[in-house]
């Protein structure tokens, strides 16, 4: 049994205007200790994606359709208070800005002790154990100093360490991690990531990494998604969309990337920018920014799958069929 | 610590100064302390003598540094009226007018926060669009209306209530106080609620709109994503930040509510210094309104001070103790 599974997923924000919906149809399972990436321009729905499966979207958005399976029990029908044995207990999630994650008026001690007492009967001493073992594991310098602190006392990186070690208070067995580099200095965001990586894989804990950076996907994750307005446009193993992207706009997001475009040739950006929820083209979202539409792409394109990705696009539609009709005709 | 101290003695000494130049002002414009002083039947050359020899004719600068003199020492002149020092008899109606301050404080306090925080978790309510009806409106409606409103209902048509006085006093830990008694309690409740009444509104809106901004930070999300529970996460999380600002203009707001206890104090007859200054205002008893003014100015300097001292304990990223 995988250990999350997401079907038809789907989330609406009710706005004035009607609702929109941020999610459509999203699907994806993820096994124990599996690592998956979730890339895509910003406003695509990876944030909202990560809230759904917490059950935390922010007002005024709901899950409309789908369903979140964890551990093949629906999260979708649990109560709030059910819903809080799961969050920061079983699923952990790690925020973007370390600068805003942290309560400024409770201490680091304070704010990590707390999740301990919420979830499990234990007193104060030994949950100030547990948290001064799990910045050690973290690497933080002097952690017991550290529990007495305010979080203005510490620096982004050493915040960071902070968010990801309260991530870790409870093992859960899986962390959602949103851009969590994003906001720090480049030299410590491969620092960060390194320990991520090295954590999640010493306790076999399963992994979300939302980021739009896919060189930092290709270096921690097994699998990835690519998003674009709301949808998967793209998913399969992470070696292949890294090295043979099918999807143009995986493309372009690979092109884009210094160190991953051919050498020698200019970089280049994907023309134009991701349409607002409200204008999205009629069929494939992509569709307008695209150097391949054509009529076809009136129609939101199924998924084909193209080696180990499902691609959804008309046009890598028609060059499979073309390679296997090849290969039948090669067979025959 | 030392360095708020300081900055704090800065503040109060300009804010002091200023209050010390408008009080000499109003001394020096205000009536004519000869009429005070001597009768109708003394001649206009005796008048400038005695004029020269109070030194009332002398610059004003010179008049300025002796009246600062003087005040630095306590001393603010002797009450035409009561012929006693103003400053004393300033002072023995104070503990009158800080038990107004004192119970409007707790009734605000005891009320804005309870309902601005429900307002903001629960927005869409029915008792939250009572109570921001009710303070949308409750802006708007003038104290006296507010007291003669409360003054029908309860002491005439009702006569639970007296209607004025302070009723008989007590001591606790030597304080003259209406709080020690059950009658002084009784005479409280109406001109207390009615001062409360003046900023209520104010308060439950500034509680409302900071909590549901902090209910929107990440801190917040980051806290029910820890899965802890939301008597956590409201009344710890969020309100410690949603105090802050309040506590700033809380401060600001509790200092001038001791202005608007001259007209509560005088719809009610409350022996306090409110109804003193207005009417030492009708018998141009100068040198009570100048203690008046300064005693109130003093004691907008003490709530600052302790204003910041509590948002200094509240907030870490404020140091009052050492530090950086
Ligand atoms: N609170 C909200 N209210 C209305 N719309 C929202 C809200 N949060 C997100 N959305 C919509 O969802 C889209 C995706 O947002 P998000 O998941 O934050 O993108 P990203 O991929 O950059 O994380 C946004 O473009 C926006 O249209
Ligand atoms: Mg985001």
């Amino acid at each position: 049994m995988a250990l999350l599974d997401v079907k038809n997923l789907e989330v609406s924000f009710g706005l004035r205007s009607g609702a929109v919906k941020a999610l459509r149809d999203i699907n994806f399972s993820l096994e124990r200790g599996e690592r998956i990436g979730v890339v895509g321009e910003s406003g695509a729905g990876k944030s909202v994606l990560g809230f759904s499966i917490l059950n935390l979207i922010s007002q005024p958005g709901r899950i409309s359709a789908g369903d979140v399976r964890f551990e093949g029990k629906s999260l979708q029908n649990l109560n709030d208070k059910d819903m809080r044995t799961i969050r920061g207990n079983r699923i952990a999630m790690i925020f973007q800005d370390p600068m805003m994650t942290l309560n400024p008026v409770l201490t680091i001690g304070d704010q990590m002790i707390e999740c301990l007492l919420a979830h499990r009967q234990i007193s104060k001493a030994a949950a100030r154990k547990i948290a001064l073992q799990k910045l050690m594991q973290v690497q933080i310098p002097s952690p017991e100093t550290r529990l007495d602190q305010y979080p203005h006392e510490l620096s982004g990186g050493m915040r960071q360490r902070i968010v990801i070690a309260i991530g870790l208070l409870m093992d859960p067995d899986l962390i959602i991690a949103d851009e969590p580099t994003t906001a720090l200095d480049v030299t410590i965001q491969a620092e960060i990531m390194e320990l991520m990586l090295e954590l999640c894989e010493r306790n076999n804990v399963a992994l979300i990494l939302i980021t739009h950076d896919l060189g930092v996907v290709s270096q921690v994750t097994q699998r990835t998604m690519v998003m674009y307005a709301g949808r998967v446009i793209e998913q399969g193993p992470t070696n292949e969309i890294i090295n043979d992207a099918q999807h143009p706009y995986t493309q372009g997001l690979i092109n884009a990337l210094p160190q991953m475009g051919v050498r020698g040739e200019r970089l280049q950006q994907i023309r134009g920018s991701m349409p607002s929820l409200q204008a999205i083209p009629k069929g494939c979202a992509f569709s307008n920014r695209c150097d391949y539409a054509s009529e076809r792409c009136r129609v939101i394109p199924e998924f084909t799958r193209s080696g180990g990705c499902l691609v959804a696009c008309h046009m890598v539609e028609e060059l499979v069929a073309q390679s296997e009709n090849k290969a039948q005709d090669g067979g025959a | 610590m030392f360095a708020f101290l300081i900055k704090r003695l800065a503040q109060a000494i300009v804010v002091m100064f200023v209050i010390s130049i408008i009080s000499f002002s109003i001394q020096d414009n205000l009536g004519d302390p000869l009429r005070e002083l001597v009768g109708q039947s003394v001649s206009e050359e005796e008048r400038q003598a005695l004029r020269d020899e109070l030194g009332l004719n002398d610059p004003f600068l010179e008049r300025y540094l002796r009246f600062a003199e003087n005040a630095v020492q306590g001393d603010l002149g002797t009450s035409y009226f009561f012929k006693e020092p103003a400053l004393q008899v300033i002072l023995a109606k104070l503990p009158a007018t800080l038990d107004l301050v004192f119970g409007a404080t707790i009734i605000i306090i005891g009320f804005s926060v309870p309902l601005g925080v429900y307002a903001a978790i629960k927005p869409r309510s029915l008792l939250s669009k009572l109570v921001m009806g009710f303070s949308t409106v409750g802006i708007s409606i003038p104290v006296f209306l507010t007291a003669i409103g409360l003054i029908y209902l309860f002491s005439i048509e009702l006569g639970w209530m007296p209607s004025y006085g302070r009723g008989e006093a007590g001591h606790i830990f030597g304080w003259d106080t209406a709080f020690a008694t059950t009658d002084g309690l009784i005479h409280l409740v109406l001109p207390c609620i009615t001062l409360a009444s003046i900023m209520l509104p104010l308060f439950i809106r500034l509680i409302r709109s900071e909590m549901m901004e902090v209910l929107q930070s990440e801190y917040v999300k980051f806290a029910r994503a820890k899965g802890l529970s939301p008597t956590r996460i409201y009344f710890l999380h969020a309100l410690k930040n949603t105090m802050l600002p309040v506590i700033t203009v809380g401060g600001v707001q509790i200092g001038t509510m001791v202005a608007y206890t001259i007209l509560t104090e005088t719809v009610f007859q409350w022996p306090g210094m409110g109804f003193l200054f207005l009417e030492a205002v009708n018998r141009v008893d100068t040198p009570l309104i100048v203690a008046y003014l300064i005693v109130v100015g003093a004691i907008f300097v003490i709530t600052n001070t302790i204003v910041d001292l509590i948002y200094g304990l509240v907030n870490p990223t404020v140091k009052l103790f050492g530090g950086k």
